[in-house]
């Protein structure tokens, strides 16, 4: 497979053959677009060198369902495909929560939910404090996970702290029991720029990542029909 | 002489200056001490507001990009609150951090028992590879910081409005011997050994000093307690936090061994911390009556 090339088909053949009918439990089909486009067409990451200073970060904060992580990052070359077929198993390196220790291109190991935007703030002070101006910090959220507290903390410091170089994308698949809408209004008023867009319109979501203010942090509400994980 | 919290502040100031890969990440505690940090360097020194949790994930961030990450609150606030993202956010991510709790057990005896942490230790104990430091004076606050914020490790640092009057030589795992005696051996931690000294005046019993749990001297300690003998530890956190270090340290000899240390029940009282430590027998005149009661009367 030739990674330059490489389509959203042929990640969703990377998927099929880690996730198979008896581990469907484990696979995802809400981030897939929004991930597919930030790794397609915004985050700027050298499969070759993930650890490179100059790269955007991605901190995928809910961990959930990362089948669809594991298939992007495959076919963008980040590990071999062949890792894909031992999806959960002993001997493999994917777990049904990503370990940054195991795995390139992961920056955050995650799984227990509401540390990814926490941390998302430090490590855009860091690039801050490094100086690198350009790069950008990606974390993505779900909608339900946004019910634990520790990420109203950190929606409610990013703002204050002027972190234009941050972007917070929440997966909407409609599972919170709680109502979290409407986004705007809520993370809005904590000084946050949002958008809600389709969340498998890969032109919307791109127009929307692309969306960077020198010192507001954003928000893009990625909407996908409810039940779908 | 500057006590725990002032050298810790002082320290960390000074380590901003000389070393641009520290950061400092507050949550509205000891901000006073930092004011001149803040100012020279607020890309680095980050006050996050009332927000534990945060400033631990904000530190995790920062260490994610190869600084060396300092967190400060109150001991409960350190230790307890936030203690998920220590152990995920530092410990299974594998990154270093240095976390200093002030105000351990219950130093701030006046608040009550929200204020109260006498698990701290513990509890750091159980996140896998965090490392527990126990100075007992401002100076060997000073010293065990520089010893090892950049070791890139994660370390919680217990520090304690409660001071010995000298310090000693601190460093991590290595237990000191101040004087030896053939009853027991005492094993004070960090704050507690003034006392200790004093409670032991008169007996004849080796007298050690320890400000580390993890690491820990295993084999400083298996040289001061033969086979057979009485070891008694004197702790300012829950009694027994250290059993398991100790256990292991002298797991190929029978030995007796007793912990002094915090009771293990909630304290609904206040005053001054030695208030509440004649309250449970943590002055010298109480661990005095322990010694007395372990050892052969001669």
């Amino acid at each position: 497979m030739d990674t330059r090339t490489v389509t959203l088909a042929d990640v969703r053949t990377l998927m099929a053959r880690a996730t198979g009918d008896e581990k469907h439990e484990e696979s995802t089909t809400s981030a897939m677009d929004a991930l597919w486009v930030l790794y397609d067409r915004v985050l700027r990451i050298d499969p070759t060198d993930p650890d490179a200073d100059d790269r955007d970060r991605l901190i995928v904060s809910k961990g959930h369902g990362p089948a669809a992580l594991y298939a992007i990052l495959a076919a963008k070359g980040f590990f071999p495909a062949e890792w894909l077929d031992r999806f959960l198993e002993h001997d493999g390196h994917l777990g049904s929560h990503p370990d940054r220790t195991q795995v390139p291109g992961i920056e955050a190991s995650t799984g227990s939910l509401g540390h990814g935007l926490p941390m998302s703030i430090g490590v855009a002070l860091a690039l801050r404090a490094k100086g690198l101006r350009a790069q950008r910090t990606f974390v993505l959220c779900g909608d339900a996970e946004l019910n634990e507290g520790s990420n109203w903390e950190a929606i409610l410091l990013a703002p204050q702290l002027a972190l234009g170089n941050l972007t917070l994308l929440v997966i909407d698949n409609h599972s919170s029991i709680l109502t979290m809408g409407p986004w705007p209004e809520r993370i809005g008023s904590f000084g946050w720029d949002v958008h809600v867009v389709d969340g498998h319109d890969h032109d919307a979501l791109d127009r929307a990542f692309r969306i960077r203010h020198a010192d507001v942090p954003t928000a893009v509400v990625a909407d996908v029909p409810e039940g779908e994980w | 002489m500057r006590d725990m919290r002032q050298a810790f502040g002082a320290t960390v100031s000074d380590l901003v200056e000389e070393d641009e890969s520290v950061a400092v990440v507050l949550a509205e505690i000891s901000t006073s001490y930092f004011e001149r940090a803040m100012a020279a360097h607020p890309e680095r020194v980050v006050d996050v507001g009332i927000m534990e949790q945060t400033m631990v994930g904000v530190a995790a961030g920062f260490a994610m990009e190869g600084f060396h990450a300092i967190a400060h609150s109150l001991s409960p606030f350190m230790a307890e609150r936030p203690y998920e993202q220590l152990k995920l956010d530092f410990g299974y991510q594998g990154l270093g951090g240095t976390f200093v709790g002030v105000g351990g057990s219950y130093d701030y005896a006046s608040s009550g028992g929200t204020h109260h942490a006498p698990a701290d230790a513990g509890v750091m104990l159980g996140i896998p590879g965090m490392e527990v430091l126990i100075p007992g004076h401002g100076d060997e606050m000073s010293a065990l910081l520089r010893a090892t914020y950049a070791n890139g490790r994660p370390t919680y640092v217990r520090a304690s409005v409660v001071t010995n009057a000298e310090a000693h030589r601190a460093e991590p795992s290595r237990i000191e011997v101040l004087r030896r005696g053939a009853d027991a051996t005492v094993l004070a931690f960090g704050p507690m050994l003034d006392r200790t000294v004093a409670a032991a005046e008169g007996l004849d019993v080796t007298v050690a000093y320890a400000t580390s749990l993890r690491p820990f001297d295993a084999a400083g300690l298996a040289s001061i307690v033969a086979e057979g003998s009485l070891l008694v530890t004197v702790e300012p956190f829950y009694e027994a936090t250290a059993a398991p270090v100790v256990t292991a340290a002298l797991a190929d000899r029978p030995i007796r061994y007793v912990s002094i240390g915090v009771p293990r029940a909630f304290i609904h009282a206040y005053g001054e911390p030695e208030d509440l430590d004649a309250d449970v027998g943590l002055d010298a005149a109480g661990i005095g009556r322990r010694f007395r009661g372990l050892l052969p009367i001669r």
